[in-house]
């Protein structure tokens, strides 16, 4: 099969099969990352936009070295540096982008449903990098071909994503990906941060950290988001990281072979302790290596979708 | 609604295991026994030839010769034009190219094209000593200036047909058809 789109937006509307496609052709690029010269020509001369309106260092050097590794030409557009701050909307930036002829346009925008909209008005293919709370498929990707690889199949898993639910669009593509492909999801965290029935994404909701962890093969923990202290999710740090961090002693509630996942960039001793973050259950640096191949396997097949 | 083509079997298996076992010796003769020389099949159809001459090699010179294989799909002079991206597959060459002699194996030769790309592909792993090429048909058509070194059957074809290699492997009883 092939994939017959043009865009990559979120995994809502993916189907299994598209799913397993990415992971299937990331495979192929894994290889690529690891020979002595790091390049394959598939898009050659082709010309790929990181249009990133808020700060991410992980993502954005991760679809860079994506793009230069199949030979892209590669730009990238930080929102404090460009026009944008001399009050240019999106839409304006984005149509000054495809004139200068840019094949792709990987964007992350603060609000829900931005890369829809390009994707609708722009010949270029549009990547989500993350726009607001709505989703980052790139990311569900990532974790879904570093699941296949550690655990083999998706069906029966048991996972456990921790934190702050309602305001992570991580944990939404996952949620999406992960129920998709036929895992057992929970989800964990404080009231405040779990969505009004939020299991009717077909997922489980645990307030308390040990009965969430009790028995899964996989605990995804999501970054605090320290920057958003101010919404009052929490009473305190402290009081947070006593109820929700994942501790050596929490990790043996989880099945012995239990894996470790987050998206990063992580706050030692805050949702994750040290220990846990370094031990051998955890796959948060595959997670990174993983990550270049996944988004290589995105642009190349989104380029013949058009 | 497609056609049904007419269907002409140019070679059946034992032609195949003969034509092989001939390459196998030429390249024993020709590497002086087969100490620097590895062998890498193009996907798909030339691997499992690969690992055929390979199986051969080792009967007559007692020696393993190292298998890869080679996926050309990114290397591809018409990656662009196409509709839609082709499958991609994995390509796997476990142990160092560079100083050795490169016989890259494939099914049919036809525009050289494939053979581009596969020398282009090989290049970025390595620096080979030599890269021979063996393929067990030779069609003719070339749009390139690219030759084999061993051929297994040349075969006279016109333009419009067909020509596709069945293999065991494969799930199909070996032969070699040309469809037209």
């Amino acid at each position: 099969m092939s994939l017959k789109r043009k865009d990559l937006l979120g995994i809502q509307d993916l189907s299994v099969e598209e799913i397993t496609l990415f992971l299937d052709t990331a495979e192929s690029f894994k290889e690529v990352s690891v020979r002595d010269i790091k390049k394959v020509p598939a898009l050659r001369g082709k010309t790929v936009v990181n249009l990133f309106f808020e700060p991410s260092t992980r993502t954005r050097t991760s679809f860079e070295l994506a793009a230069k590794r199949l030979s892209a030409d590669v730009i990238n557009f930080a929102v404090s540096a460009s026009s944008v701050s001399k009050g240019e909307t999106l839409l304006d930036t984005a149509r000054n982008i495809e004139a200068m002829q840019a094949d792709f346009i990987v964007l992350r925008h603060p609000m829900a449903g931005a890369p829809n909209i390009l994707a609708k008005l722009l010949r270029a293919s549009v990547v989500n990098a993350g726009d607001g709370g709505h989703e980052h498929p790139t990311q569900a990707l990532l974790d879904l071909y570093t699941l296949r690889e550690k655990k083999r199949a998706f069906k029966g898993l048991r996972l456990a994503i921790v934190g702050d639910i309602a305001h992570s669009r991580v944990a939404r593509s996952n949620i999406y990906a992960l129920t998709k492909m036929g895992a057992e999801v929970r989800v964990v965290g404080p009231p405040t941060m779990l969505p009004l029935e939020v299991e009717r994404l077909g997922v489980k909701a645990f307030y308390h950290l040990d009965d969430g962890l009790r028995g899964v093969d996989v605990i995804m923990m999501l970054r605090l988001q320290l920057e958003r202290q101010g919404i009052a999710l929490f009473p305190s740090i402290r009081e947070y990281s006593k109820l929700y961090c994942l501790t050596p002693e929490r990790m043996k509630l989880a099945a012995p072979d239990a894996l470790v996942m987050h998206p990063g960039p992580i706050n030692r001793g805050v949702e994750i302790a040290p220990e846990v973050a370094d031990s051998l259950s955890s796959v948060i640096l595959d997670q990174v290596t993983n990550g270049v191949a996944v988004r290589m396997a995105v642009l190349y097949l989104l380029s013949g979708g058009k | 609604m497609e056609m049904k083509r007419a269907e002409r079997t140019v070679m059946d298996a034992q032609e195949i295991t003969r034509a092989l076992t001939r390459i196998a010796h030429e390249i024993s003769e020709r590497s002086r026994g087969v100490v620097h020389v590895a062998l890498v099949g193009i996907r798909s159809g030339g691997v499992h030839l690969a690992n055929r001459l390979a199986t051969r090699l080792k009967e007559i010179e007692g020696a393993t010769v190292p298998v890869g294989t080679l996926d050309i799909t990114l290397y591809r002079d018409d990656l662009h034009a196409r509709k839609e991206q082709p499958v991609l597959r994995k390509t796997e060459i476990p142990f160092d190219i560079t100083d050795l002699t490169i016989i890259l194996v494939d099914d049919v030769l036809f525009t050289g094209r494939t053979i581009r790309a596969a020398m282009d592909g090989l290049m970025d792993f390595g620096r080979p000593a030599e890269i021979q090429l063996a393929v067990l048909v030779d069609r003719g058509h070339r749009q390139l200036p690219i030759k084999a070194t061993y051929v297994g059957k040349n075969l006279p074809t016109a333009l419009e047909e067909t020509v596709e290699v069945f293999l065991d492997e494969m799930g199909e009883p070996d032969r070699v058809v040309i469809l037209s």
